[in-house]
């Protein structure tokens, strides 16, 4: 079961924790695992994030698969110019 | 649809190569049509009303007198624009941005709009427009904005900042790791120091324009510069009520927009004026209209703490950082907190955001948003630190730089990144052993930026003669036709000329994500690599269909169709000319939402000469050393490498809105708000790395606003070293410079 960290705002939506474990082959269902438990960061997740898994960044690519042992963040999408 | 765009180490013959911009013969010749370049039957010139006040009560507006002038077909208020965003706290933001609603809440502030039929009627019907205001105390500075007794800017502002009370703080964001006090407590040396940056805007030549057209079947059509067609169609259709196939939005050229056309400002009035003339409305915004009422940079209030141990090593590092958003909440300062830190390995560290809103336009995105004020700090202390340690600035950035493996300031771990090649690569440049003259010193900086992908789509149609037409929904911003073009040509094996590239409208592709984020090349060249395979499939199955034989047994290579083991072979043109009778036009698809981009690094140097009686700064050298992953078309790339730091630089010297005692901006004009000119610069040199990104076919890294975020850290370390006193204070003006030699001697006198 993947641990995933949260970082900045985020952890608010969590009760403040730093990581929790979540269940998820890929990010679309880790993700819906996440909101399932924590409805607070379902909207959060509603409104747009990005997720880090072992380094790499991803925004919309919810079928990416979660490797064995990977790291995975949560943090703010942000914008561009 | 699934594909692997895993880095593929392929060899190029044409990605990399200098061959010719599509554009520049329109462009120099005056041919090519921006946002004000087109026209529409019966059109009426659109105008706005912008409040003279910072901060003022709307008690009524009088728009009879208007109405009934000669000409005047329509004017509007809020009340033709109605709320219907739906708890949608953003959108509405962007609706009372368009428009205010009870309140203006910046000098510039749009309150009403006429649409007639010619200019000076237009600017009349203005005049003519009655607005009762009561001036509200305002505020425009960042600092004095977060006091607990400053005006309040937007009541329905909460955050924890102050827990149940009215702030103008509308968020706080933490990043970071580790114990901070504890890594303190173990530092040799702690430096702490204070920054300001000043608002400054992006500086697009191009103003932006319009030409809207909303008839009464509800159907719609917008002309417009911008870096997003597709966010502008979803945009003005939310605010408008239409639906997004009523409204085609055709994104003109551009003439620069580096984030600011990023976000609607005047385009959904321009709808509503249509809509109510029933009529076209061309809106074209004054260059005035362009710095008091688009999306400048925040302004700036930075404190930063950094401690080392003696051997030069970072042990805890924390900032605070406050942006100014405008009348708007943002999100600027958790950008800034997020990069703050990133170019850096540090065991403990903290970086804290905060949202503060002011009497000023609304902020938008300038070219890597919020990080080049953060590096403006950090980097000036890091260089403070390696001088008080008496340690080279660029190894002591070597001894502490982020590598692989590193856990960022912001959260993640770091894959491959570039920033020890750039600062390697520094210290071997010449640039750094150049002797310097009187007046004269040198700096150095690092940058970071994030870079992202996004949803993107391509279709690639192949002619019947055989050239192929590329159509993308990215939004050229910065050469991506030339460099897209090479991408088709590459995959097809044909000649560069034989592709063009076109810029598709909301009506003729699927959904693009904007053109920002440096995501340009990075994400629609991933498309088109993907689409350029799928037509070789099908020109693959058209070869065997000819030569009746399984598809298995054709590859294809160098643009044509080769049978296995047989002398035989089709060239595009061939299979192309034929396709009526193999089974039709052939072209390939694909859509992708293009993840996995690169973290990008960049370090600059930079050589000035101050002179001591005037305070007047030249640049006298400069270098910029990036990695791109791959360099798709070098001259684009150097160019973006050049266009940053030459925006870094006006930021760093000159450029600065000036707001007066009565919150009026005091200098919306290229006079009085001086952008960097040709005889202002030097050459840019530029060194372009190629460290390959694993998650793109080609390696391609986006290199678009990274090259902004050092220059004004290398520019203050270098007028630093040249005077004699540390600059912290952005932009580093005559009259500023001056003053920090005169209070430094002031200094010295009296601790003599």
């Amino acid at each position: 079961m993947p641990e995933v960290w949260f970082f900045g705002e985020l952890r608010d939506a969590v009760g403040g924790a730093e990581s929790v474990r979540v269940e998820g082959a890929t990010i679309r269902e880790l993700l819906q695992n996440l909101g399932r438990e924590y409805p607070r960061m379902r909207e959060r997740i509603n409104q747009g994030i990005a997720i880090a898994v072992d380094g790499v960044i991803y925004r919309d690519d919810w079928d990416q698969p979660i490797p064995e042992g990977a790291e995975v963040g949560l943090l703010s999408r942000i914008a561009g110019g | 649809m699934q594909h692997d765009s895993k880095f593929t180490n392929q060899k190029f013959k044409l990605v990399g190569t200098r061959v010719m911009r599509p554009d520049g013969v329109d462009k120099v010749t005056g041919r090519a049509r921006y946002g004000a370049d087109t026209f529409a039957p019966g059109q009426l010139v659109g105008a706005i009303l912008r409040s003279p006040h910072a901060h003022a009560k709307i008690r009524g507006i009088d728009t009879r007198r208007a109405e009934k002038l000669a000409g005047v077909k329509a004017v509007i208020t809020s009340a033709d624009l109605p709320d219907l965003t739906d708890g949608d706290a953003e959108l509405y933001n962007v609706l009372e941005n368009c428009m205010a609603r009870g309140k203006a809440l910046y000098d510039g502030h749009a309150v009403a709009a006429v649409a007639a039929s010619d200019a000076e009627t237009a600017r009349k019907a203005l005049k003519l427009i009655k607005v009762d205001y009561k001036v509200l105390p305002h505020v425009t500075d960042v600092d004095e904005a977060m006091k607990p007794a400053a005006p309040i800017v937007q009541p329905r502002v909460r955050s924890k900042y102050r827990p149940g009370k009215r702030t103008n703080v509308a968020g706080v964001t933490t990043y970071g790791h580790g114990d901070v006090d504890a890594g303190f407590a173990k530092a040799d040396v702690i430096i702490e120091k204070s920054y300001k940056t000043e608002q400054v805007h992006q500086g697009y030549i191009e103003p932006h324009a319009c030409l809207a057209s909303v008839g009464p079947d509800g159907q719609g059509e917008l002309w417009v510069t911008t870096q997003g067609q597709f966010a502008f169609r979803n945009r003005c259709a939310a605010l408008l009520g239409m639906e997004m196939s009523q409204l085609k939005v055709t994104s003109s050229e551009i003439g620069g927009g580096f984030g600011g056309k990023t976000h609607v400002w005047a385009e959904p009035v321009a709808l509503a004026l249509s809509r109510k003339a029933n009529r076209p409305v061309k809106l074209v915004m004054s260059r005035e209209d362009v710095f008091r009422a688009s999306g400048p940079a925040s302004s700036t209030s930075i404190d930063v703490k950094l401690g080392a141990t003696r051997d030069g090593r970072i042990v805890a590092a924390h900032a605070e950082l406050r942006y100014g958003g405008g009348a708007f909440p943002g999100i600027w300062g958790k950008i800034g907190a997020m990069a703050a830190w990133a170019c850096y390995d540090i065991e403990n560290v903290r970086s804290v955001g905060y949202e503060v809103v002011v009497n000023r336009p609304k902020v938008a995105a300038y070219r890597a948003p919020s990080a080049p004020m953060a590096g403006f700090a950090v980097e000036s202390t890091v260089t403070l630190m390696a001088e008080k340690l008496g340690i080279d600035p660029v190894e002591f950035r070597l001894k502490n730089a982020a590598r692989e493996g590193t856990r960022a300031s912001y959260g993640p771990t770091y894959g491959p990144i570039g920033i020890v090649p750039t600062l390697e690569a520094v210290k071997k440049h010449p640039h750094m052993r150049a002797r310097l003259g009187k007046n004269q010193g040198r700096g150095m900086a690092c940058g970071f930026w994030f870079n992202f992908g996004g949803q993107t789509c391509a279709d690639l149609a192949i002619g019947e003669d055989g050239t192929v037409a590329l159509s993308v929904g990215t939004v050229d911003v910065g050469g991506a036709r030339a460099s897209l073009s090479l991408i088709a040509a590459e995959e097809l094996g044909i000649p560069y000329e034989q592709v063009r590239c076109n810029i598709a409208d909301t009506a003729s592709l699927g959904y693009n994500d904007m053109t920002d984020g440096s995501r340009g090349t990075f994400s629609s060249g991933m498309a088109t690599i993907f689409a350029a395979r799928d037509a070789i499939e099908q020109l693959r199955q058209r070869a065997a269909k000819t030569w009746g034989i399984a598809v298995k047994n054709v590859a294809w290579k160098d643009g044509k169709a080769i049978a296995k083991g047989k002398r035989k072979s089709l060239t595009l043109k061939e299979l192309a000319e034929a396709s009526s009778n193999t089974g039709g036009p052939i072209s390939g698809h694909n859509q992708v939402v293009a993840d996995g981009a690169g973290v990008s690094f960049a370090s600059h140097i930079c050589d000035v000469e101050v002179d001591p009686e005037t305070g007047a700064t030249k640049v006298v050298r400069y270098t910029v050393v990036q990695d791109a992953g791959k360099a798709v078309h070098p001259d684009y790339v150097e160019g973006q490498f050049q266009g940053g730091a030459a925006q870094g630089i006006g930021w760093a010297l000159n450029e600065e809105y000036v707001y007066g005692e009565d919150g009026r901006l005091q200098n919306p004009g290229f006079l009085d708000y001086r952008i960097p000119v040709c005889s202002d610069l030097p050459f840019i040199d530029t060194q372009i790395l190629e460290i390959p990104n694993p998650n793109h076919p080609y390696g391609i890294r986006g290199v678009g606003e990274t090259s902004i975020v050092p220059p004004l850290a290398a520019i203050a370390n270098a007028v630093s070293d040249a005077a004699g006193v540390r600059m912290t204070h952005v932009p580093m003006s005559p009259p500023r410079i001056l003053a920090a030699i005169k209070s430094s001697r002031e200094e010295q006198e009296l601790t003599r």
